[in-house]
């Protein structure tokens, strides 16, 4: 093997790097963050939600589960724009990734609400809760914490998921990665820093969502 | 004139009816303790005082609160009558004073301040006040079941409805719990409770409800109702001849 490893190209494409890396950030926090709220959303209405609106949120989270992430990133970037829905990139790529992770972490959190002891609700009607003050105040974070570490290993998966809106030009980690490496042509060199980096950002994700459940849930609770 | 009233209160689940026209009265300051075979209905009873079961036909009225199955009704309802469950029914991820603050603070919007001090006097009325920071993971079976009657004294209802309170509890921690409520019965509090302590229940309720198979097979003051069992069922119940 000749092959001459080469990372001299590495200073110039640091800026190039560090944005794609601030993007990718950027989209999985904003991405986790109304994600999951709109998955604790509709987590309320499958599991004890108004009957109507039942039926809305199931088929949402169908069709987003049972779709490749790649194809809802086009339909909302290429296809809404045919009904004059028209949007940058990175908002494009932010909502795809928000109604994906809404979706999948809707049948997680609804899984932590379903485990919920009966007794739990009854105590908090028995106090004068409403059934909504019961969920909110009684259920949700025991629940949350119930199923946590699926939680976060799913937000990990939208995380590095995220590295196909490069397709739609969002310019990203992965996007600065083909971007170098077609000026310099060093796939090897190129493809081994992303995939570096993308790793230590996957592990300062974990460690990250690990010490936020520290600080929401107390130790001892496990019920 | 009576606290609370239930009026030929019948309940169905399916096709099995549990509660097949109940009738009692209970006035202000009274304790009248339920006793009766598991199935009897009891612990049926006490939940539909509470508006955890709807009721099919009858009705039920604390102190002036209808029971009705509607939001409005059933807040009304439930800010008079506190419950406590067999299983203590903690908030887990709550401190001991977090359980007994967030009711106050949810439903009646207490300032946060006014619902500690409160919390603190309740803690401290079942001897708990040193386990105000404790998470029920903490405590023991008996200081668990303290923290839920002070939890329910924060919200200042008129009557208790007490469900087998000491069922879920190792013998030893048995006698803190119903020291405890022996206490409220003294300071005039109005408890109506589902219970297998047959010597609690003579020592100090002032009635006795012997429940048979969806019935009141048989009501009266505790020395009538123990010492003189009319019925061949309350009998075997009490396992006397």
């Amino acid at each position: 093997m000749t092959y001459q490893f080469d990372f001299s190209w590495l200073i110039g494409s640091l800026p190039v790097l560090l944005k794609g890396i601030r993007i990718t950030a950027q989209l999985i926090l904003i991405g986790a963050v109304f994600g999951v709220a709109l998955g604790i959303a509709c987590a309320w209405v499958r599991a004890l939600g108004p009957k109507w609106l039942k039926p809305v949120v199931a088929t949402y989270v169908e069709l987003i589960r049972n779709t490749p992430f790649l194809i809802q990133l086009f339909f909302i970037f290429f296809g809404l724009p045919s009904l004059g829905i028209r949007m940058s990139e990175l908002t494009a790529a932010n909502l795809a990734m928000i109604v994906n992770l809404g979706a999948y972490s809707c049948e997680i959190i609804r899984a932590g609400i379903q485990a919920t002891p009966r007794g739990q609700f009854e105590a908090g009607a028995s106090l004068a809760m409403t059934p909504f003050q019961a969920f909110w105040h009684v259920v949700l974070v025991p629940a949350l914490q119930r199923i946590w570490p699926a939680l976060s290993s799913q937000i990990v998966i939208v995380m590095l998921g995220s590295a196909v809106v490069s397709q739609i030009a969002a310019e990203d980690l992965t996007f600065a990665a083909n971007f170098i490496q077609s000026r310099n042509f060093r796939a090897f060199e190129t493809y081994i820093v992303s995939t570096l980096i993308y790793l230590a950002l996957a592990i300062l994700l974990r460690q990250l969502l690990a010490g936020l459940g520290g600080m929401l849930f107390p130790r001892k609770a496990s019920r | 004139m009576s606290l609370i009233a239930i009026t030929e209160v019948k309940k169905r689940f399916g096709d099995n009816e549990v509660l097949k026209g109940i009738s009692i009265d209970v006035a202000p300051g009274e304790v009248v303790a339920i006793i009766g075979k598991s199935g009897s209905g009891k612990s049926t009873l006490l939940r539909c005082i509470n508006g955890l079961e709807t009721i099919d036909e009858g009705s039920i009225v604390v102190a002036g609160a209808q029971f009705l199955p509607d939001e409005v009704h059933l807040k009304a309802l439930r800010l008079k009558v506190g419950m406590i469950f067999q299983q203590f029914n903690l908030f887990p991820h709550l401190t001991a004073g977090g359980n007994v603050m967030l009711s106050q603070m949810v439903v009646k919007k207490t300032p946060k301040k006014d619902a500690e001090a409160v919390a603190r006097k309740m803690l401290d009325r079942v001897g708990l006040a040193h386990k105000f920071d404790a998470l029920p993971d903490e405590l023991s079976g008996g200081q668990q079941q303290r923290v839920a009657i002070a939890r329910a004294l924060a919200m200042q209802p008129i009557a208790l409805l007490c469900d087998e309170i000491t069922s879920a509890l190792d013998p030893e921690l048995v006698a803190e719990v119903l020291a405890v409520v022996k206490e409220l019965a003294a300071e005039g509090m109005t408890l109506v409770m589902v219970t297998h302590e047959m010597r609690f229940a003579r020592d100090v309720c002032s009635r006795v409800v012997f429940m048979h198979q969806g019935r009141v097979h048989e009501i009266g003051a505790p020395e009538d109702v123990f010492s003189n069992p009319r019925t061949p069922e309350l009998r075997q119940f009490l396992g006397v001849q």
